[in-house]
């Protein structure tokens, strides 16, 4: 399951979307909304996506995930629009059969997420001034190789 | 050749729109359209450095060819998910 929503995610839909008799683990990560960056409050967060080609982009994770550790059941979810303090933005599930490597994937696939999908957030802070968020550090790690060789992606 | 150029996050705020249909000659690319744009504002030449393009969903360069109903799409630095 690789979708952009506008409803509210749960885990047993993220879970169920990964889970078979061959797992031994199943991990679940949730992105949630803080209500402060760097101290400074936030009121809630909005986000925008390009959902057909963000789509795409989560399946080229999924596919990644599969050519390093031989994981195949992959699940992410982005939700978009406007999202209150501790409501879940990004939901990542993966089915391992020990834990280890389930751990790394889950991992990777959200580096990789902050990295090629499209999707940008909106801060909108507490005093009412409102601003798109700058990138993510593991952002640039994909710039240089990209413009170089625009086919290693 | 016509091609649909979307806009999103803060491209979409600084040209006050999401999309837009694009006349361009044949042999047209990314950089044409970039170009194009240049026109109406300039400080986008800044953003070249962190902004990517895409064309029918895959990210693209400069130098990609446009064929008639391509997509092609501003991508501003990805900020998906959470601070962690």
């Amino acid at each position: 399951m690789f979708k952009i929503t506008t409803d509210v995610i749960t885990g047993a839909e993220v879970r169920e979307a990964v889970e078979g008799p061959d797992a031994g683990a199943v991990v679940l990560f949730f992105g949630t909304v803080r209500n402060n960056t760097d101290g400074r409050p936030v009121n809630c967060l909005e986000y925008e996506a390009y959902p057909p080609m963000a789509e795409k982009k989560m399946s080229e994770i999924a596919q990644e995930i599969s050519d390093k550790w031989g994981l195949d059941r992959v699940a992410m979810v982005h939700r978009v629009g406007r999202l209150e303090i501790g409501e879940v933005s990004v939901a990542v599930a993966v089915a391992s059969p020990h834990r280890k490597d389930g751990f790394e994937a889950c991992k990777y696939a959200m580096d990789r997420l902050k990295q090629i999908v499209p999707i940008w957030k909106r801060e909108i802070w507490a005093d009412g001034e409102a601003e798109w968020v700058k990138p993510d550090a593991v952002y640039f790690d994909t710039l240089k190789p990209r413009k170089t060789d625009p086919q290693t992606d | 050749m016509n091609v649909t150029v979307k806009y999103f996050a803060v491209c979409h705020e600084m040209l006050d729109r999401s999309e837009e249909e694009m006349e361009l000659p044949e042999g047209a690319t990314v950089k044409t359209i970039l170009q194009r744009l240049e026109e109406e504002w300039p400080e986008i030449a800044e953003f070249y450095e962190v902004m990517q393009m895409s064309v029918n969903w895959e990210y693209a360069t400069e130098n990609t060819e446009l064929a008639e109903g391509d997509e092609v799409a501003l991508i501003p630095p990805v900020t998906g998910g959470c601070d962690v």
